[in-house]
């Protein structure tokens, strides 16, 4: 566990979060048969890509694959719970076994980081919990026709983002990640659940939000401005605001403008690799990564920067190479 | 081990911030937060029966409603014994949160029972406000329900209310605002600006004599509230002030208004009030003012009874009642005068027979009663409690009765009539644009100035020989486009020639004090004065033509605009700019490749006659409309705004009445012309169009752009229009479009017969509506062009705000506008599409546009396209320019002179 605050981190220098999970593991090409390991072997339903299901069955590619993203340079690595609510997991019917894989990828997570820190504790890494959106939207209707219906309820959201938290703490993950917000009623219940925690267990520790931008206007899938977006989820103490995926590095520059000034939290983005190809995959290399995430940092937009999907040990070590050149944005803005 | 700890950020700036869809921060200088009420079962009738019918549809358009007519936060409330409130409140938010319009704005969650507030918490993304939680239940409740208001992210209503009850004086006001504040700020750790006291607004003029000071207490505790409790908010429900007087709707309105103007004095930043129930504060007649003022100030022991006798005499004067006629009933002078302040023409022929039976001669009418009037009039708009469409109005009840006297002064041979100044107004050679000189004429006139309109594209001989015919003690010209600046300057030259000395004055949208300061004030000795609007125009000219103060005045602005002409070329020489060449070489590059260029649907011409302009009403800017009767806001917030809001939204009413009827009676003829056709860019700045591409050897068209010159930032390019076309040597083949529309044939006979009738009010509303519609023309046919004509955005649905904002891709860059300020350009696209052919559109000598309610333009379609400022341009420019387009350079000198950078 580090010992130095990230808080003050923050302050000194950009700190570097990993890069895609999902994408390093199609690497190893698992088969149906290697998702359900043998523990899984009668499972009633077809399991193969439940990444976060591999916690379980392939402990070791999980620990690699942190590993990798460490010896890149990241400062904080994400567990592999991306979908691992009761909510997600729903489709593969594992809501039983939501704690346990939690609980699990934190312990792997932490495992290695801890290495890490020990090594060289003057680099100290940190793990955070990654919560998902969830597959379900609570401010909007899957039914075109009836546009009042909801799939999903806040107290059902906050339930099973409970539930998740719950077991990332224990399992050790320092902090939590709210992350692809793509409605931002959903992240609201993840806080909700988050600060009922905090007061269950009697402790405090650091959390990050970041949302999705999924078009060229600006708006979250839910319609929200960056701004909106950031009152919207500003009422709780945070680390860091901010967001990921969806658009490459440069189309999410005017919208970390705009959460830079506006916000008195860090700032953090974790974009995608470019934009995917017709085939789905992404093209952009380390290097056109990083040089459009230079903009980010000669404009002192960020404080937290990573890769999301489409990015790889490579990008991430491009990326934490750049960074060394250039100073944290400013944590007191008084504009 | 645990990580640190970090104390509760607070935001730094800490303002209240809520968000819809989109933000809501209230700063210091935010104006009044006016709050929807018309979603309140409690408060409205029609919005409780909608609901009880299970109307959800209509009840949602009762949202948008207010939403469109400037609310900036929707209260909800479904308290009603006879509905399920929970369950009417979460099906009713998630219906507004499917509607963007609606959902843009905060919503205020109101109830007074906490499982409906907590409901309501859960199904809304944006950040709310809570209405409301109090101390009535005692502190653990209300730190309970503070505790998951906060963690569910909304800012809150306070009552003042406690365990004893409600807070109905001064000291308890503060008292338990003061016990909440502590509570929610240290205990609950509530950011204090997400803190909203609501200090209960209690009756007044009751009768009962503890009631006195309730309004009082309420503005005194505001005051306390905002100066002890750091960053915190007030609201209230306004219209509870004025209980007492349920159904004399003109005192409620003074009420509010008066109730408003100390409330918000005090610190007051929000609250429920109806727009429509409130008068303006200066609008309140003096003697219920100081009435009202009494009751609500508490400054009279018998201010209520004296407020209650007084207020059967203005029963009914309401302006959502049918005209009360008790003033007819008035003396002859207070009638003139107020007909002429309200700008009521119904009566004044018969109030003007009247006067003219007691006077010795039928001037006298004009120079007595009608001037008394005039003079209140210019009282009220000089110190702004009046605006300029009361005042058109009111021109036109004054034109109304001097038409009516004129046979008579005429018969009476002794005409002695004397103004205070005769004024010759023109709009110069070559323009057609004359709203705004109208106004300022019609303004003058009211003023007891004599003007001589002289009309639109007045050549200077006419204007000079006019002024000396008529001996005028004023010149003043108007303008619109850009070639009119030239004519200004030319004009003060011959003034000088001519050895006038009266002075002149220049206004009109591209006139601006510095050109007047620099390019045409050098040229006269005469007083040379810049008038940016209609109001300061009477100022104006009264200080240069009162005696006492004409001197004064004219070497004062001598001097001012010395000093700034001054200070304007030192600072003008800053700009540094660099060679055509080089700004050639650091063009827009665009990377052109040929499947990313959309073939037009439609290749050729399209000509459409007799178009139904009543397709364009979602398409009208009101913006502008206000902005060219000086109301200045934006569409639709000015007609909320706290001051010239009823007014704008008085001539608004009007606006689209007369939009009707334009429609329906079919006053005006829209014509368009377009056509798109196969072009690429040659000699880096030119785009060679060829009309026809089937014929083997087509003949071509060049348009000639001009290319930004100022020396740019690193990797900030020079553009010009040519860059968003494909190059010819790339060998793609690209497109371009051009266009004139218009909706103005039918306007000047139409304004003509309401000038007949005296009647200015109604012929400028005319001409600025067609302007709107000429607008919202072409932005229509843009729409049509992208979608379906062109077809390279056949997906594209905007609403007209984003059509306001040019969200969508592509450009429509105008000749004599920021990208390509050459109006001879115009000259090109009339020969290309045969407008005047087509349409019957013709170019005025200085290439203004006849009807002026016309716009014309290119298209680009080119995603990267954008519109940009040319800015100034240097000599070599210019002559490489006058090369291209083979014309002299004097003529490109003059037609280019306000893009001409000075030289070194």
């Amino acid at each position: 566990m580090p010992m130095q605050s990230i808080y003050d981190l923050l302050e000194k220098r950009i700190l570097v979060l990993d890069g895609a999970m999902g994408t390093m593991l199609q690497r190893y090409k698992f088969t149906e048969d290697d998702f359900r390991g043998d523990r899984f072997k009668d499972w009633p339903c077809a399991l193969q890509g439940n990444n976060d299901l591999l916690s379980l069955t392939q402990p070791e590619a999980i620990e690699e694959v942190h590993r990798l993203y460490l010896e890149a340079g990241a400062d904080i690595i994400e567990t592999n719970t991306f979908s691992a609510t009761a909510i997600a997991m729903a489709d593969y019917q594992m809501e039983a076994i939501v704690p346990e894989m939690n609980y699990e990828s934190a312990r792997i997570a932490s495992k290695v980081a801890a290495e890490f820190t020990t090594k060289n504790p003057d680099k100290p890494r940190f793990v955070a919990g990654s919560m998902g959106p969830t597959n379900k939207t609570a401010s909007m209707s899957p039914d075109v026709n009836d546009p009042g219906y909801r799939a999903t309820s806040f107290a059902e959201l906050k339930d099973a983002y409970g539930e998740q938290a719950k077991s990332l703490i224990k399992g050790g993950a320092d902090l939590l990640l709210v992350e692809t917000v793509f409605d931002t009623l959903n992240a609201k219940a993840a806080l909700f659940a988050i600060a009922e925690l905090k007061e269950e267990l009697q402790i405090d520790f650091p959390v990050m939000v970041s949302g999705t931008i999924t078009d060229a206007s600006g708006r979250t899938l839910s319609g929200q401005t960056a701004e909106a977006f950031l009152i919207s989820v500003s009422h709780l103490p945070l680390l860091s605001v901010g967001f990921n995926c969806a658009l490459g590095a440069s189309q999410l520059t005017p919208h970390l403008q705009v959460l830079s000034d506006k916000s008195v939290f860090a700032i953090s983005a974790h974009p995608n690799a470019g934009l995917p190809n017709a085939f789905g995959a992404y093209d952009q290399t380390p290097e056109q990564m990083a040089d459009q995430i230079r903009e980010y940092l000669e404009k002192g937009l960020v404080n937290i920067v990573g890769g999301c999907c489409g990015t790889t040990p490579d990008h991430i070590h491009a990326i934490a190479e750049l960074v060394k050149e250039y100073e944290p944005r400013a944590l007191t803005v008084s504009r | 081990m645990t990580l640190d700890q970090k104390p509760d950020t607070i935001n730094e700036k800490r303002y209240l911030q809520l968000s819809g869809l989109e933000p809501l921060v209230v700063t210091p200088e935010s104006n009044f937060i006016n709050v929807g009420e018309r979603t309140n079962v409690s408060g409205s009738r029609k919005f409780l029966r909608l609901i009880k019918e299970g109307n959800y549809a209509e009840a949602l358009e009762v949202a948008r409603h207010q939403v469109e007519g400037g609310a900036q936060v929707i209260d909800v409330n479904m308290d009603d014994g006879l509905i399920d409130g929970k369950e009417a409140m979460v099906r009713f938010l998630n219906l507004v949160m499917a509607e963007p319009d609606i959902a843009r704005v905060p919503v205020m969650i109101d109830s007074s029972k906490w499982e409906i507030i907590e409901a309501a918490l859960q199904v809304v993304q944006g950040k709310c406000v809570v209405n409301s939680i109090s101390l009535k239940e005692g502190e653990e409740e209300f730190v309970r329900q503070a505790k998951l208001i906060k963690r569910y992210g909304a800012a809150v209503i306070i009552m003042a209310f406690d365990e004893v009850g409600q807070a109905d004086n001064y000291q308890r006001r503060i008292e338990i605002a003061k016990r909440s504040y502590d509570i929610l700020v240290n205990k609950v750790k509530f950011l204090p600006e997400d803190i909203i006291f609501d200090l209960n607004i209690f009756p007044v003029a009751t009768g009962m004599e503890e009631h006195r000071r309730n309004a009082l207490d309420f503005i005194e505790a505001t005051a306390w509230v905002r100066q002890n409790l750091p960053y915190c908010s007030v609201s209230g429900g306004v219209s509870n002030v004025s209980f007492s007087f349920r159904g004399n709707t003109a005192v409620r309105e003074a009420m509010h208004s008066v109730f408003l103007y100390h409330a918000i004095k005090a610190g007051m930043n929000m609250g429920i009030v109806n727009p429509a129930l409130l008068e303006v504060y200066d609008d309140i007649p003096k003697d219920l003012l100081e009435h009202v003022e009494d009751v609500i100030l508490d400054r009279k022991p018998d201010a209520t009874e004296r407020l209650l006798s007084f207020a059967e005499t203005v029963t009914g004067k309401s302006k959502e009642r049918k005209a009360d006629l008790s003033w007819r009933e008035e003396p002859l002078q207070s009638r003139i005068t107020r007909a002429l302040v309200k700008g009521i023409d119904q009566f004044i022929v018969e109030d003007v027979e009247e006067a003219r039976q007691v006077v010795a001669k039928p001037i006298q009418v004009i120079e007595g009663h009608l001037m008394e009037g005039m003079n209140v009039v210019g009282d009220l708009f000089g110190s702004g409690k009046m605006f300029l469409p009361q005042v058109v109005k009111s021109a036109r009840v004054m034109k109304k009765a001097v038409a009516y006297l004129l046979p008579y002064i005429e018969e009476d041979k002794d005409q002695d009539t004397r103004s205070a100044g005769k004024i010759l107004m023109a709009t110069v050679k070559g323009d057609v644009h004359d709203i705004g000189k109208n106004i300022v004429s019609v303004v003058l006139g009211c003023n007891n100035y004599e003007i001589v309109d002289l009309g639109v594209m007045v050549p200077p001989e006419k204007i000079l020989q006019k002024a000396r015919e008529e001996q005028v003690d004023m010149i003043g010209l108007s303008g619109l486009i850009t070639p009119s600046l030239d004519e200004m300057v030319f004009l003060a030259k011959e003034m000088e020639r001519q050895e006038f000395s009266v002075p002149l004055l220049i206004g009109g949208a591209t006139t601006s004090k510095a050109h007047t300061a620099v390019k045409i004030a050098p040229h006269y000795k005469g007083s040379v004065v810049h008038v940016n609007d209609a109001s300061r125009a009477v100022t104006v000219v009264g200080d240069l033509l009162q005696e006492e103060t004409s001197d004064a005045y004219k070497s004062r602005i001598k001097t001012d605009y010395e000093i700034f002409r001054n200070k304007f070329l030192d600072r003008a020489k800053v700009k540094t700019y660099v060679s055509l060449e080089s700004a050639r070489a650091n063009k827009m590059k665009i990377e052109w490749r040929a499947d990313r260029i959309h073939k037009p649907q439609n290749l050729g011409t399209q000509v459409w006659n007799d178009f139904d302009l009543s397709h364009l009403e979602a398409y009208i800017d009101w913006t502008p409309f206000f902005r060219s009767w000086d109301l200045h806001g934006k569409y639709p917030a000015i007609l909320e705004d706290s001051i010239v809001g009823e007014q704008a939204s008085e001539l608004y009413v009007d606006a689209r009445a007369m939009l009707n009827r334009i429609f329906e009676e079919k006053w005006l003829e829209g014509k368009a012309v377009f056509g798109l056709f196969p072009a690429n860019t040659v000699n880096e700045d030119d785009i060679e169009v060829t009309p026809k591409p089937t014929a083997g050897k087509s003949e071509s068209i060049l348009f000639h752009t001009l290319r930004q010159q100022t020396a740019k930032k690193e990797g900030v390019p020079n553009i010009a229009l040519a860059d968003f076309i494909a190059p010819k040597e790339s060998g793609i083949q690209d497109y371009i479009g051009c266009f004139c529309v218009t909706a103005g044939f039918g306007t000047e006979e139409k304004a003509r017969e309401f000038e007949q009738d005296h009647d200015d009010y109604s012929a400028i509303m005319l001409k600025a509506l067609a302007d709107r519609l000429a607008e919202a023309f072409a932005e229509y046919l843009h729409e049509k062009v992208r979608s379906e004509y062109w077809g390279y955005a056949a997906n594209e649905k905007l609403t007209n705000q984003q059509l306001i904002n040019e969200t969508y891709t592509g450009i429509r860059p105008a000749p004599g506008y920021p990208a390509c300020p050459d109006h001879l350009e115009k000259k090109t696209i009339w020969e290309l599409l045969g407008v005047e052919e087509n349409i019957g559109v013709t170019l005025t000598e200085n290439l203004a546009m006849w009807p002026a309610a016309s716009v014309s333009g290119y298209y680009f379609a080119h995603k990267q396209a954008r519109y940009f400022g040319l800015g100034k341009i240097k000599e070599d420019q210019l002559s490489d320019y006058a090369r291209r387009k083979g014309i002299d350079k004097e003529e490109a000198k003059k037609w280019l002179a306000p893009n001409l950078a000075e030289n070194d």
